[in-house]
């Protein structure tokens, strides 16, 4: 920022300096750090650019083309404008007083909040070959591109003309972010995979509240190519790898949701790991039907009560039956409320957990207006007299 | 009567308020309603069920957890009295029986016995004598119910122990005399 030197308003251009093109809405980094230069025009002419502010005409810097050694072009991105950077030469001895006296940097950002970044940068390497600011005359005269507005219909008429030019830029940029971030999709959920190896590894260091917060981020990452009926058809092919790919998606989530889950839950999750590619009620059905055929390490359950849940083919009833009867007996009754939140799990699971542990005689409940509590089956297992 | 009755542990657990899914649950816990039932009536000297009356006596009913045996519950439990023999309904509607916390057979031996240790084989005495006279007052017939007497009489009767004839008045069990064999 240091090599900028400061000009009067009335300065004129220079022998043979030619304007080639102006933008607006033009702020200046220093390096890294913002300046107060950060709402101009700035001019790029055969010799220099040269920043006005849009408020105060007469606060003008120029800095000459010769010092630039290398440019870069940085696209936008979400909420962040597209910027060209300038690798500067250090300033020359004799240069005149500007608003910086030193910095810490050798380049300069330009950011280009209002757009125009494209035209400026191919103009300004133009300008970069040309070195026009070696030789005392113009080679070819570039006519500047200000846009004088005429008057009367065909004055309105460009001026609609260019609104809407300007419109068509905006979208067509707006859909290419659209684009580089699908481009960026599998790349993510590589990385996601690879912070969730990661948090393994650092189990311990990290407090839980965090991982938990991380792998809900991870959770909406999803998906890189789901399995569609465009990518495998209709009926049992796609049923089929549809149940392979939950089979994948499923396997940690389901060890920690305790190795059941309601099919409404893995559909909502499902699904919103998928993002745009969205799946059926019935085909998430018909997939874990496949399960089994398939020798997936799952299975789809009917509860007696018609609640349909996943689970894996390693989950053992008397696993959830001897714990639950622990717990009923830990507690001395629970209800499935109380149960759901000591297992955190949906209450309509830890109901089911409930009931299955009845259904084995290893329960006994107590209807009453409060609700259903569980007991241990105290009538058929000896109690504490 | 003086001795208050001790409820049983189970009369004090919630769950043997509800009738059990489970059907193994479900069998020991009407086992235990049945053994409750008897032992209270035993306890209050009680022949006649009446279905009405349960539902509000604290037999199914404990205030102090607040739970009540509901009417299909209660009827559970007196089926399965029926089945144990321990129950025989009084009218066809099934609102009233005798709870029987002795069998027949069991009572006719009773007082069988008593008349063979008191030496009366042969003599003839009265139902009315059997149930309130001054000789039996430390016996657990005492008091009992006429029809259970009977009962128990007319098992006696079929082992040809005993043999019960018609009192001077007619249709007044009170007068009804009783012979016992050796």
């Amino acid at each position: 920022m240091d090599r900028f030197s400061w000009i009067s308003s009335n300065t004129q251009l220079q022998a043979g300096e030619l304007l080639v093109i102006q933008q607006r809405g033009l702020r200046i980094y220093d390096g890294e750090n913002k300046t107060n230069f950060d709402n101009g025009n700035l001019m790029l002419t055969s010799h220099a650019l040269i920043w006005e502010d849009e408020e105060q005409q007469d606060r003008r810097i120029r800095l000459g083309l010769e010092l630039i050694t290398r440019t870069e072009e940085h696209a936008a991105g979400f909420m962040k404008s597209a910027k060209i950077f300038l690798y500067l030469n250090p300033p020359l001895a004799s240069k005149d007083p500007g608003p910086f006296s030193s910095s810490a940097f050798t380049y300069i950002k330009l950011s280009f909040r209002s757009g125009g970044h494209t035209e400026f940068h191919k103009l300004l390497e133009q300008q970069l070959q040309k070195k026009a600011w070696l030789q005392g005359k113009p080679k070819e005269v570039v006519a500047p591109r200000v846009h004088r507005r005429g008057p009367g219909i065909v004055g309105i008429e460009r001026n609609l003309e260019e609104k809407s030019r300007a419109t068509g830029k905006t979208i067509t940029q707006a859909f290419k972010d659209l684009d580089a971030l699908m481009e960026k999709a599998k790349e993510m959920v590589a990385l996601a995979d690879k912070f969730a190896s990661k948090i393994e590894e650092k189990k311990g260091s990290i407090t839980e509240d965090e991982t938990i917060l991380f792998k809900s981020y991870l959770l909406s990452v999803g998906i890189s190519n789901p399995v569609t009926r465009e990518t495998h058809g209709s009926g049992t092919t796609y049923h089929k790898e549809l149940a392979k790919q939950l089979e994948i998606f499923l396997r940690e989530q389901l060890k920690d949701a305790g190795g059941m889950m309601t099919l409404t839950d893995v559909y909502c999750r499902f699904n919103r790991a998928r993002g745009m590619e969205l799946v059926s009620p019935e085909d998430l059905v018909n997939a874990s039907r496949q399960f089994e055929s398939l020798n997936l390490p799952l299975r789809l359950r009917s509860f007696d009560s018609g609640v349909l849940v996943i689970q894996s083919s390693n989950h053992s009833d008397e696993e959830v039956i001897r714990d639950t009867r622990e717990k009923l007996f830990s507690n001395k009754c629970l209800t499935a409320d109380e149960l759901s939140k000591i297992l955190s799990l949906s209450v309509m699971l830890a109901k089911e957990r409930l009931l299955v542990t009845e259904k084995a005689g290893k329960a006994c409940r107590d209807d009453s207006v409060e609700g259903s509590k569980f007991y241990p089956n105290f009538f058929l297992e000896t109690p504490v007299e | 009567m003086a001795t208050k009755f001790e409820w049983p542990w189970h009369y004090k657990f919630p769950p043997f308020f509800t009738i059990q899914q489970n059907s193994d649950t479900r069998a020991r816990q009407l086992d235990l309603w049945c053994n409750l039932v008897l032992a209270y009536y035993k306890h209050k000297k009680m022949y006649v069920f009446d279905v009405n009356e349960a539902q509000t006596s604290s037999l199914f009913f404990n205030k102090e957890i607040n739970r009540k045996l509901p009417i299909e519950g209660i009827n559970l439990v007196l089926e399965t009295l029926q089945k144990r023999g321990n129950l025989e309904w009084k009218d066809k509607k099934g609102e009233r029986g005798y709870i029987m916390w002795r069998k027949p057979e069991e009572w006719g031996s009773l007082i069988y016995q008593w008349i063979k240790d008191n030496a009366m084989t042969g003599t003839v005495c009265t139902l009315f004598e059997l149930q309130h006279g001054d000789d039996t007052k430390n016996q657990e017939f005492h008091d009992i119910d006429m029809w259970m007497l009977k009962r128990a009489l007319e098992t006696l009767e079929v082992k040809n122990k005993a043999q019960m004839f018609e009192g001077p008045t007619p249709g007044d069990d009170s007068g009804l005399g009783v012979k016992f064999f050796s």
